[in-house]
């Protein structure tokens, strides 16, 4: 395990990244406490310039806290995009797992269904996803883990297929365990390295999509998120240009931070491509 | 009987061939400059209209456009005054029961053709009673229709119906060529495509999803007149980019919703740019919360009173709307003339409002909450949005909580007309009569499943009553006791809750004059308008 810490710390990047997700979670933690009441209250005059009025970031075309919806924003981001992850991975997995393990006919009537979902363009399936179930949360949700387990399963699959002829599971085999325990108690943990730095990205890609779907005005329009404050700071954009920017960056911020920390993992977990790579 | 005189003495002015030189010297003393010919008006039409045929479309862009190709017999001005336009001057019987118009002799289609008494009765009893709903309604209550000479058009109506005239705009009744559309599916005629009207401008060119081009008509019927060579609307799908087409000087003038309201104070800064909210009197907009009253607790008065009493319409007037509009105090807009200023909605008051919810019974529970209930967030741009959330956010003051629901507007549309709602946002044009515009809203004989009738399902057999005697009221007077009346009921009553009388800027370079002239502002025909050097 310290090894792995070491290894992890070595890439300077991967704990800048740490640092900055560990704040954006901080953020999020202490969003009631930063900013009490919710959001939406229209605290000040509209169109204030960050600074004025007590509001550091300004204030929206309502006279909403900008920094307060960017503060309780990110707990919506990052839930949507913890979520959605989830049950991506969920569907991913066990598809891949099925494909790999099994092989023959199961393997190619999974894999032509994933390429199926793979030949979509994601964005507007989940335009489309969520405009056919009407904008809330759970349906946001729904539509990302839909668009983004294809490359889960693939990934999963591929190491399922490497894996399952060694001969650790081949032990297992002739030990008579069932197909399940060996899949999810053998070949699973040993496929695991590559599922969590794939899953950091994920997490990256789903908050940027979520803020895509809310930009263009399909989000949930009863939660505040990070893609909700910059769509609507769109049009305004030469009247209050803080109302896009600072929502902006904290989307910059994130995502970066998730790959920093998604590329530290992969260094942590895989030493000998890591050492290669320098 | 006052509109019927005031309207022959303007028309006898017009009669006696002062009409155009009436124009001049009106625009040169208002302006302090002659009018010039030539030049090119450019502006912006969105979205773009399917057709510019009226009747056959009667949308806003079609009839901002089509209302410079086609012209009615009358027009409105500021106050809703009928005056002379195809028709030079017009008689009213006693009985209020015969309408004589007396067509002018010199007016000619595009084609060439001369207009006559024969396209008129076609125009009313055919073309807009086939194509036009909202035509249809009233001029079924036209007896028969003759033509005595070439020049006069005789309609006796089945009964006396007060705001007859107002049905004669352009924009409600514009005068199409028989011999292009009689015998032939008037939604397919060729002259859909191709329109043929008597205004000003004829239809020259139209490159889809680019740019409308109109030019002068040299036959038109006022000598000298129109000034412009040409009017071209560029269609301009992104506000944004509307914005910069006039702050660039790419186009002289924009109107309706081209501007967003938040833009409107930077450009109203501008020296060479003038901002005009006139020119809606004749629609007059109103907007309110759509309430369903199938929906508990929407059906109880008082929650009504409350939800109306807890949002304050000086801020959504201010801070939404930038002051274009102003908030509404009944459901009659003030620009009509049967409004009733004392009949007014209670004011601002969110304790007064709790009050009411406490009597409603509605008490709140551990998280301050009385009532939930579902708003579809009105699709049609961004302000509305701000709108429902200001609304979430003031009701939940007096604890209501209002989840908003997104949609697109087919969808809107749909679920509106199928009562598929707790509340809404609506906003219906008046058309300068309660009778036109307001009555579908309130009385329960028009409780339908479409969209834009009474489909809250308010019920009140009064109101009804009262509505049903204004309609049929022979004179203002009586007509506008029973309007008070039911003024006073509804905004006790609050079947829906009306937030504001809106307008949209007309916003134009300051070398284009008479921009705004009528009541019906941009859909006027511009055959006055004329650009300074």
């Amino acid at each position: 395990m310290m090894a792995f810490f070491r290894s992890f710390a070595r890439n300077k990047g991967a704990v800048v990244g740490l640092v900055v997700l560990a704040l954006v979670f901080a953020m999020a933690g202490l969003a009631d406490v930063i900013f009490p009441g919710t959001p939406w209250d229209m605290v000040a005059a509209p169109f204030m310039p960050p600074g004025e009025m007590d509001m550091w970031l300004g204030s929206d075309s309502l006279g909403r806290d900008v920094a307060a919806g960017i503060a309780h924003g990110s707990r919506i981001s990052l839930l949507v995009g913890a979520v959605s992850t989830v049950v991506a991975l969920a569907l991913g997995v066990s598809l891949g797992a099925v494909a790999g393990y099994l092989g023959g006919f199961v393997d190619d009537l999974v894999m032509r269904f994933t390429e199926f979902f793979q030949t979509i363009p994601s964005f507007v399936l989940a335009i489309l996803l969520v405009a056919i179930f009407t904008p809330t949360i759970s349906s946001v949700v729904f539509a990302i883990a839909v668009v983004s387990w294809p490359p889960v399963a693939r990934v999963v699959r591929a190491e399922f297929l490497s894996l399952r002829s060694r001969e650790f599971v081949q032990a297992a085999e002739v030990l008579g365990k069932s197909r399940l325990s060996i899949v999810v108690g053998d070949i699973l943990p040993n496929a695991l390295s590559p599922i969590i730095v794939l899953s950091s990205l994920m997490v990256a890609n789903a908050i940027l999509l979520e803020s895509a779907l809310s930009f263009l005005g399909l989000g949930d329009p009863n939660l505040m998120t990070w893609g909700f404050l910059i769509g609507s700071g769109r049009s305004v954009i030469r009247l209050a240009w803080w109302m896009s920017v600072f929502p902006g960056i904290a989307i910059f911020l994130t995502v970066l931070a998730l790959n920093l920390v998604g590329e530290g993992l992969s260094d942590a977990l895989n030493p000998r491509l890591a050492g290669r790579r320098t | 009987m006052s509109i019927s005189r005031r309207g022959l003495i303007a028309a006898s002015a017009a009669a006696a061939g002062m009409g155009p030189t009436l124009m001049r010297v009106e625009d040169a003393l208002a302006q302090g400059i002659a009018p010039r010919r030539g030049g090119t008006l450019t502006t912006i039409l969105q979205p773009e209209p399917p057709v510019l045929q009226i009747g056959v479309n009667n949308q806003g862009p079609t009839l901002i456009a089509a209302g410079k190709i086609f012209q009615g017999l009358v027009k409105f001005s500021p106050t809703l005054e009928p005056l002379p336009e195809l028709a030079e001057s017009w008689t009213i019987s006693p009985d209020a029961l015969t309408y004589t118009f007396k067509l002018r002799n010199n007016v000619k289609f595009h084609d060439g053709t001369p207009m006559t008494a024969d396209d008129v009765i076609f125009s009313i009893m055919k073309f807009h009673m086939e194509v036009a709903p909202r035509a249809r309604a009233i001029f079924q209550r036209i007896d028969k229709a003759e033509a005595p000479d070439a020049h006069t058009v005789v309609l006796t109506l089945k009964a006396p119906f007060e705001p007859f005239l107002l049905m004669f705009d352009v924009t409600a009744c514009a005068i199409v060529p028989k011999h292009l559309f009689d015998g032939q599916d008037y939604r397919t005629a060729p002259a859909v495509q191709r329109p043929i009207g008597t205004g000003p401008f004829r239809f020259a060119e139209w490159q889809r999803g680019n740019f409308i081009r109109l030019e002068r008509f040299a036959d038109y019927w006022k000598p000298g007149q129109p000034y412009l060579d040409a009017i071209i609307y560029r269609i301009v799908p992104d506000s944004q980019s509307r914005r910069l087409a006039l702050e660039t000087g790419q186009v002289l003038m924009t109107a309706a919703g081209d501007i967003e309201p938040f833009d409107t104070p930077a450009l109203r800064a501008r020296p060479n740019l003038e901002v005009l909210t006139t020119g809606w009197e004749y629609f007059s907009p109103l907007s309110w919360i759509e309430t369903n009253h199938r929906v508990a607790p929407l059906g109880d008065v008082r929650v009504r009173q409350a939800i109306s009493r807890a949002i304050d319409r000086n801020f959504i007037a201010q801070r939404l709307w930038f002051n274009i509009g102003k908030p509404a105090t009944n459901p009659v807009a003030s620009t009509t003339k049967f409004h009733d200023p004392s009949a007014r909605i209670a004011g601002f008051d969110p304790r007064a409002a709790m009050q009411l919810l406490d009597a409603a019974g509605l008490r709140p529970n551990a998280q301050g909450v009385r009532a939930t209930i579902k708003h579809l967030v009105l699709p049609y741009g961004e302000v509305w949005t701000r709108l429902a959330e200001y609304l979430r956010q003031s009701l939940r003051q007096v604890g209501i909580q209002l989840e908003l629901e997104s949609t697109d507007a087919g969808s809107w549309a749909r679920r509106i007309g199928a009562w598929e709602y707790e509340t809404s946002i609506n906003f219906v044009y008046q058309f300068g009569d309660p009778t036109l515009g307001v009555e579908r809203t309130y009385v329960s004989s028009n409780i339908q499943r479409v969209t834009f009738t009474n489909t809250g399902g308010y019920s009140n057999p009064r109101v009804d009553q009262l509505f049903a005697a204004a309609r049929d009221g022979q004179t203002a007077e009586q007509r506008r006791a029973a309007f008070s009346e039911v003024q006073k009921i509804l905004v006790e009553e609050v079947p829906q809750i009306w937030l504001m009388e809106m307008a949209f800027p007309t916003i134009h370079d300051k070398r284009v004059q008479n921009a705004v002239r009528l009541g019906t502002g941009v859909h006027a025909s511009y055959d006055d308008v004329f650009l300074t050097s």
